[in-house]
């Protein structure tokens, strides 16, 4: 293992990181005005042009809030709760492919941080991680409410994990990869063989499956029943103040940025665009894949708008609604939908 | 038991057919609902930049008016404190001396005249109650502040500006 290497691997970790917490401060930006747009509001224009400076002002007002830790609290755990949830949020972006490699002076820089052969498996592993920091946050606070609250986030999460994960069986049956880069790599171009080849519109009830669970994971509506201030306090973090807090919603916003940068991967091609061979040859293969990178962030961002549009949309399900959906609803649909293929791969390998 | 105004609906509550168990046509009807809002115009009005315009009839601070030749209007009858509901209003009444002929329109005028604003709910009886059409209620808002002696408005804060001032 030469210096170079981990030197080209240093900086994008550092790269992707920083790029990953400016969108996440810029979605919190981002979902006060499309929320106040879809409600016929202005949202935040008071801090800079627009009030694209309102994240650094929230930043600074968490920072600056009085931190309190309740005296009952397990102090260690109530400390280290925001600090897992936003380190698993975080992790998940290290297996994503954000374009075809550049070739800078003879040497060739994958734009991914590693290409396990199980990138899949690592992202569930990841984001099932994520309730540890929800779950111990609840816990250390000592209060039954924040409790609940906990236990109900883990529940959900675990429910959608099992047609999460069904539903992607269905697409590994298509692709034969757990590689997430291979997976992209499946997804060349937009058009081949008188077909798309973005899996979606070979898997449009899987990603459907997918969209929804993630939905459950992210924690958020309609499936934010962790925190729903009616029922539950604030939830889980009831009991958190100042930057604590923060890390808690700021988590929730990365983990946004990654499923949605895993729903783009695995179902929208990735970074691959419409005459991309096209684009290759004319200006030159590193261009391609700048503008392949450009095109997957513009999918995430898409991906994330649809977050807030639906979240501005549909209230909250009610918690027997949502057992029912995730295990009367979308666990036999997953299983169907894996049949289907199973059965449609079939006929198309015989004849 | 029969309805008496017989306004009254009697709602079908139907179990939810397959359709809407399925919750997705909804949700798609109601997510085109509100991408529309996104197109649509904003009802703010930011604030401190722009005002809202009031309507034709709206109540706001008290003005106590001068005439054509600028001299106060006011004569201290007393009505307005009279006809004020929530008793708001005080004045003492002075003479008029030879030399203020041109500051006051009548020989009787009201020395001080103070409206307590936190007792004033702009009904507008003092100037229905105004013979003299002498007090009007066509200012803005009343502004906020922090002590409650600061809300008694006396006539340095009342009274319209004088002619000349005003253009």
């Amino acid at each position: 293992m030469d210096t170079g290497f981990i030197i080209e691997k240093f900086i994008l970790v550092a790269v992707i990181f920083g790029i990953s917490l400016v969108i996440a401060m810029y979605s919190t930006y981002a979902e006060r005005k499309v929320a106040a747009f879809l409600q016929d509001r202005l949202g935040p224009d008071r801090a800079g042009p627009f009030g694209i400076l309102q994240p650094l002002a929230d930043g600074v007002k968490m920072f600056m809030k009085e931190e309190i830790i309740p005296t009952s609290s397990n102090r260690f755990l109530f400390i280290a709760g925001p600090g897992l949830a936003l380190l698993c949020a975080c992790i998940g972006t290290a297996v994503i492919p954000w374009g075809n490699p550049i070739e800078i002076g003879g040497k060739i820089i994958p734009l991914q941080v590693t290409d396990i052969n199980v990138g899949v498996l690592y992202i569930f592993g990841v984001v099932s991680l994520g309730v540890y920091g929800v779950m111990i946050g609840g816990w250390a606070s000592n209060n039954k409410y924040s409790l609940l609250s906990a236990i109900r986030a883990a529940s959900q999460n675990i429910s959608y994990e099992i047609a999460m994960g069904l539903s992607i069986i269905a697409l590994l049956l298509v692709t034969n990869s757990l590689s997430l880069k291979e997976i992209v790599s499946k997804q060349h171009g937009f058009w081949e063989n008188g077909w798309f080849t973005w899996y979606f519109f070979k898997q449009p009830l899987g990603f459907l499956i997918f969209m929804v669970c993630s939905f459950a994971e992210t924690n958020r509506a309609p499936f934010d029943l962790p925190e729903c201030e009616t029922e539950l306090i604030g939830g889980y973090h009831t009991e958190y103040s100042s930057m604590k807090l923060g890390f808690y919603l700021f988590a929730e916003y990365i983990n946004m940025f990654v499923s949605s940068a895993v729903m783009a991967t695995l179902y929208f091609g990735g970074f691959n665009y419409p005459f991309m061979d096209l684009a290759a040859t004319h200006w030159g293969a590193n261009w391609a894949s700048i503008i392949g990178v450009i095109i997957f962030f513009g999918k995430i961002c898409g991906f994330i708008f649809f977050f807030m549009w639906v979240r501005w949309t549909i209230p909250r399900f009610r918690y027997d609604q949502l057992m029912n959906l995730g295990w009367k609803g979308l666990i036999p649909l997953a299983i169907a939908n894996i049949i289907i293929t199973g059965i449609v791969i079939a006929i198309i390998e015989k004849f | 038991m029969e309805s008496l105004s017989n306004k009254k609906k009697v709602l079908e509550q139907k179990p939810l057919n397959f359709m809407e168990r399925m919750y997705l046509p909804a949700i798609v009807k109601g997510m085109g609902i509100t991408i529309s809002h996104l197109f649509k115009k904003e009802a703010t009005v930011r604030y401190p930049e722009v005002e809202r315009e009031f309507s034709t009839n709206f109540r706001g601070m008290h003005s106590l008016k001068r005439d054509e030749n600028g001299k106060e209007r006011c004569t201290a009858c007393g009505l307005c404190a009279l006809s004020c509901p929530a008793e708001a209003i005080t004045m003492i009444a002075a003479e008029r001396k030879p030399e203020e002929k041109h500051l006051y329109r009548e020989e009787k005028y009201a020395a001080t005249y103070e409206i307590n604003m936190l007792r004033c709910i702009f009904c507008g009886l003092c100037e229905e109650a105004c013979p003299k059409e002498a007090i009007y209620l066509d200012g803005p808002i009343v502004p906020a502040d922090y002590l409650r002696k600061d809300f008694i408005y006396g006539k340095d804060k009342l009274v319209e500006a004088p002619l000349e001032m005003k253009k």
